[in-house]
This record gives C-alpha cells, structure tokens and sequence, in this order.
C-alpha cells in the first residue's frame, strides 16, 4: 500500500468567510473556506447559474482533470461546452463538500487551539449534516452575487445535497435535479458505510484519529472501505461482464506463495478492488469519510416532521426531475418513488424518469445516452421557463 | 396532435392548471404550455414516453391511473384529463373519482363500445368483435373495462358528477354529428369525449 501522505499543501480556488457558519449541531464554526470551481460564464443578469453537487468522494474539479490524479474531472462527459450541462449557456459552480479534503474546511483543516497553537480538526472537528454543506455552498452563492439559481444538479449524496437546497432555500431554487438518491438514508446505506468506517478504524494506523501526528495514514482500513463501498456502486450484471470469472496470473504477487498456493492467482475483479483501493488513499482523507459517510447516514428529509417527507417542501415552487437507475440496488428506484409521490402531495411539479442501465448506482457517471437527454431537456425546459434565452 | 386532442384543448381555459394522465408523447402538454399558458404536467406508464417528453423539457412523470393520482393533494389542478385509457384501468370509478378529488374538472375519453360495428359483429358472428379501435384478442387486450356511452353516463348519474360537456368523436379524432341524441350517438360514435364536475362543482 501506498503511504504517502496527500497533498496538503495544493492550493485550490476558494473564499474563506471569517463569520463562519452555525451548524445543526449548535456548533459555530469559523472562519469556514469553501474551495470551488467555475465553468462558462455569469449572464449580466445573473440568472444562468447551475450548482453542481458532488458525491461522497467527488470534489469541486467536475470539468477539470484532477490536481492530485491528474484524471478528468468526474463528470467531464457531462458538464463542458455543448454538453447537456452546457458551459456556453450556464455558469456552472462546483464546491468542495463542508467536511471534504479539497481545500474545504474539514477534518483536516487547522484549528487553533487556546495556547495558541494549531493542529487538524481530526476527529473532533465537529458533526456535520447535508444541510451544513448546503449552507456553506449558499456563502459562496451569495458571495457570487447570485440570488436565484437556475438549477442545482447532482447524484448520490449530491442528490441529498439538491434536495436539502429545494427545501431550505426554495426561494433560491428554480429547478431541482435530484439524481440516484433517496429522501433519507436507508437503513441498508447506514449498514455499508458502518463497515466502511470500523475498517478504518481497525486500521492500527488511524491512531485515533491523530494519524497525522505520527506522518502515517490508515492506507490500509481506507482502501478497504473504498473497496467494500465500491462493490455497492456497481451491479451483479456490471461486474460480470467487466470482469466475469477471470483470473490474472501475475507470479511472484497477489499474497502467500507462488502457484498451488491458496492466493497464488487472482480474480481481475479483485485486481480491480484493490486498484480503486489504493489509488483513493492517495487522495481522500480517512476522517473526511468519517466525517461525510456520518453526514449522509443522518440525512432524512421527514426527520423534523414526523416522518412527513414531502412537508419540506409544502408550497414550493421549484421544477424537480427525479432520475433514478432501474440496476441501482443502492439507491434504488422505490426510493425515488417515495420522493416522487412526497412531492406529489404538496402538488410540486415533478418529472420522474428511471433510466434503464445494468450499470448500478455509478450509471450516473457513466455514458447512458437516455441519462443524457434527460438532463439536456430538462435544464432547457427550465431555462425556458425562467425566461433565459 | 391528434384531432380530439385539439378537442380536449379547446375545452381547457387558458392559464389554468392541467394535469394529463397518460400524456403519451407529450403533444397535448406541449400545446397546452405553449399556447395556452397552461401549468400542464404529464403522468405516463410507457418509461421510452416519459423519457423523451422530459428530453422535451416537458414536465412528465412515470406512473399510472391506478396507482398515482392518490398522492396529490384535493384541488391540486383545475383540470385533469385522461385520454382513451379509462377502459384499460384497474378501477375505472375509483380512477374517475381520484380525477374529481384532485382537479375541479374531469376530461376523460374512451372508444365506444356501443358502436353499430361492434353490436354487429357480435351478433353476426357470436364471438367478441374486432375493429381497428378494439384491435387485440380478448386474451391479449389491455382494455378490461370496455362500456358504452351509456354504461357512462350511468356511472356519471350514479356518482353525482355533472355533464358539462360531451361529444362523440371519430377514429381520426373528427367530432362526429351526433350531437343532439345520446342514443344515436352511443350507435355511431367510435369515441366519446366527457368533460365533466364534481358533484358541487361550480357550473358555468
């Protein structure tokens, strides 16, 4: 495993707001940076703008490739000039999650302590909800000049994220695209993300949280969460035909012994695990996915009204497209329903599609020409009319 | 658009709320946005229509008669419309009844059963009658609720809803000239178009 630490010191594009931000859990935090990336233009009118959201290990490079991997940005197929988020027509705004590891304040942000001194937030930096993030990315709206956006977008937990902004800020929010997401984290979703964070914290190299003190990460419990994750994001269907039952025969590695021996071979789909593995704790921070996987098991929209998911969002006005994957068993398309039928009650304008793919929960960053199509119409559509040319 | 859906959107006012219960392709939403200013939205079962109507920008989601009109709120639209699918429901009186909850208007079309082809051919051959309109076996048809203009505004009578407006309409959608008598029209009419009140709706 690879135990260099990451880059700490790349410099992002961000603002830092000194009054910081109160968060639902009574704690203020300040000051609060939020580090983010801008595509196309702002209309003079300031009327034009897209927030994308991104998902629990995404961060704010969507279009452009990745400071620290140096891949494409994770929706590039997406998002970029004549795409269906379309850069010559709208200002699209990317922020680093609250809790992420890209330069917005998180776990691995400095804190000053009363003598004075400074250290990583780590485990004590303070429980956030989706909602937090939510607020911290209205501070950079607002900080942008922009009172009205035109559309938030996003997939996953970046889903939890265009829901929480429809329902605290509706004003805000002319249109809504919430994709492969749920109205509440679900019990199963709680389970996975409980064994994401027990492996890291069986990992020795977490040392509590304090990892940093000793220059170490938990490279090992990390990558291991990245890789049971990874295995939810996926389908049966996809997985086998990317890797069926083929084994790679590398000697010399994959464990105990040469040939004969009980790990002397190995099945590509385990090659690949361990890929994704290794090359995540190169570039996410581990109290970061403590703190983010946290943020998403407390999401549920029907928490503070009894269970009733579509209160949130009583008298809205806000055009909502649902999308959902009919091979995604981690968000599954009954749970779209759910939000579908909940913003039915309060007689919200709705559009539900369920996108037919054998690709899983990461369809949405996949080439699904449907998927496409959707969301070009739908963001067209809602540009006509809020009246943008 | 086919012609009784220019029908069905010259009974709709301008500016008002609309919901279309099988918009299929969309046609009708779009017309009702674009030329009447309408809130139009769509509900469709076939998942291909519903992802090109939202492809359109129009705004239109998967579901059907049955199962989804039960989670909007009353009085959600001023209009709800239903277009040559009341036969192929479930429950066509709780479907009719969900309409009237929810819009102040009910717009419903069905192919007449009552129509001189199909009493002939039953009668003629003894066997279930197939037209261009019923075009499937008994066995393989979705229409499990076929009636007659008649049967309809039985069921109207019975459940108190008020007769605003109807027409008996042509396979092509052409208003067909039976306009006057309800008995002629149940013999020649292919289809029938109801616009329909709530049992304390206003009239006007």
């Amino acid at each position: 495993m690879d135990n260099a630490i990451p880059a700490t010191s790349l410099s992002h594009q961000s603002v830092t707001f000194a009054e910081g931000l109160p968060l639902d859990c009574g704690f203020h935090l300040a000051p609060v940076e939020v580090a983010y990336r801008t595509y196309g233009t702002l209309s003079p009118a300031r009327d034009n703008a897209i927030v994308v959201c991104h998902a629990l290990t995404g961060d704010q490079y969507v279009a452009d490739p990745h400071p620290l991997t140096g891949k494409p940005g994770w929706w590039s197929r997406m998002v970029g000039p004549g795409l269906p988020i379309d850069t010559d027509r709208f200002f699209i705004i990317c922020c680093n999650v609250l809790g992420g590891c890209m330069g917005t304040t998180g776990p691995r942000s400095l804190r000053t302590l009363p003598d004075g001194t400074q250290e990583p937030w780590g485990t004590d930096f303070p429980p956030i909800t989706i909602r937090d993030m939510v607020r911290a990315q209205k501070l950079l709206v607002e900080h942008l000049g922009i009172t009205r956006l035109l559309a938030v977008v996003g997939g996953s937990m970046g889903g939890m994220q265009v829901l929480e902004w429809a329902a605290t800020y509706p004003e805000c929010v002319f249109a809504a695209l919430p994709i492969a997401t749920s109205p509440f984290h679900s019990a199963q979703n709680i389970a996975f993300n409980e064994v994401s964070r027990q492996a890291i914290f069986a990992d020795p190299q977490w040392h509590g949280g304090r990892y940093w003190e000793c220059g170490e990460i938990p490279a090992r419990g990390l990558a291991v969460a990245r890789m049971m994750a990874h295995i939810t994001y996926l389908s049966e269907a996809a997985l086998t035909r990317k890797f069926g039952r083929r084994v790679r025969h590398e000697p010399g590695k994959g464990g105990a012994g040469g040939p004969g021996s009980l790990f002397g071979e190995m099945f590509e789909v385990e090659s690949y695990l361990r890929h994704q593995g290794s090359t995540f704790v190169r570039r996410f921070d581990a109290n970061s996915y403590l703190t983010i996987t946290r943020a998403m098991d407390y999401f549920d929209l029907g928490a503070e009204h009894d269970g009733d998911m579509s209160h949130p969002f009583a008298g809205t006005r806000t055009r909502f497209c649902i999308v959902s994957f009919s091979s995604d068993w981690l968000f599954p398309t009954s749970q779209s329903r759910l939000l579908a039928r909940a913003l039915n009650r309060v007689a919200a304008n709705v559009s539900f599609v369920e996108i037919e793919s054998d690709k899983g929960h990461d369809a949405f960053l996949l080439d699904e020409p449907d998927f496409d199509r959707t969301i070009r119409g739908f963001l067209c559509g809602a540009a006509e009319h809020a009246g943008i040319a | 658009m086919r012609l009784d859906q220019r029908l069905i959107a010259g009974m709709i006012r301008p500016r008002t709320r609309v919901l279309d219960v099988g918009s299929g392709d969309g046609a009708l939403l779009d017309y009702l946005f674009r030329n009447s200013g309408c809130d139009a939205r769509g509900i469709e079962i076939d998942m291909k229509e519903v992802t090109r109507s939202v492809a359109h920008g129009l705004p239109v989601m998967h579901g059907d008669a049955d199962h989804d009109l039960a989670h909007y709120p009353d009085n959600a639209f001023d209009y709800v419309v239903l277009q040559r699918t009341l036969q192929a429901v479930e429950r066509p009186r709780e479907v009719l009844r969900q309409m009237l909850r929810i819009g102040r208007y009910a717009i419903v079309s069905f192919p007449n059963f009552g129509h001189w082809r199909l009493r002939l051919q039953l009668l003629t051959s003894g066997r279930m009658p197939m037209t261009s309109v019923w075009s499937r076996p008994w066995y393989d048809t979705p229409n499990i609720h076929p009636c007659t203009i008649l049967d309809f505004l039985t069921l109207c009578r019975d459940e108190g809803y008020g007769v605003q407006q109807w027409m008996a309409v042509d396979e092509d959608g052409e208003r067909a000239p039976w306009r006057r008598s309800i008995r002629l029209a149940n013999l020649f009419g292919e289809q029938a178009l109801f616009l329909l009140r709530r049992k304390d709706g206003p009239r006007s």
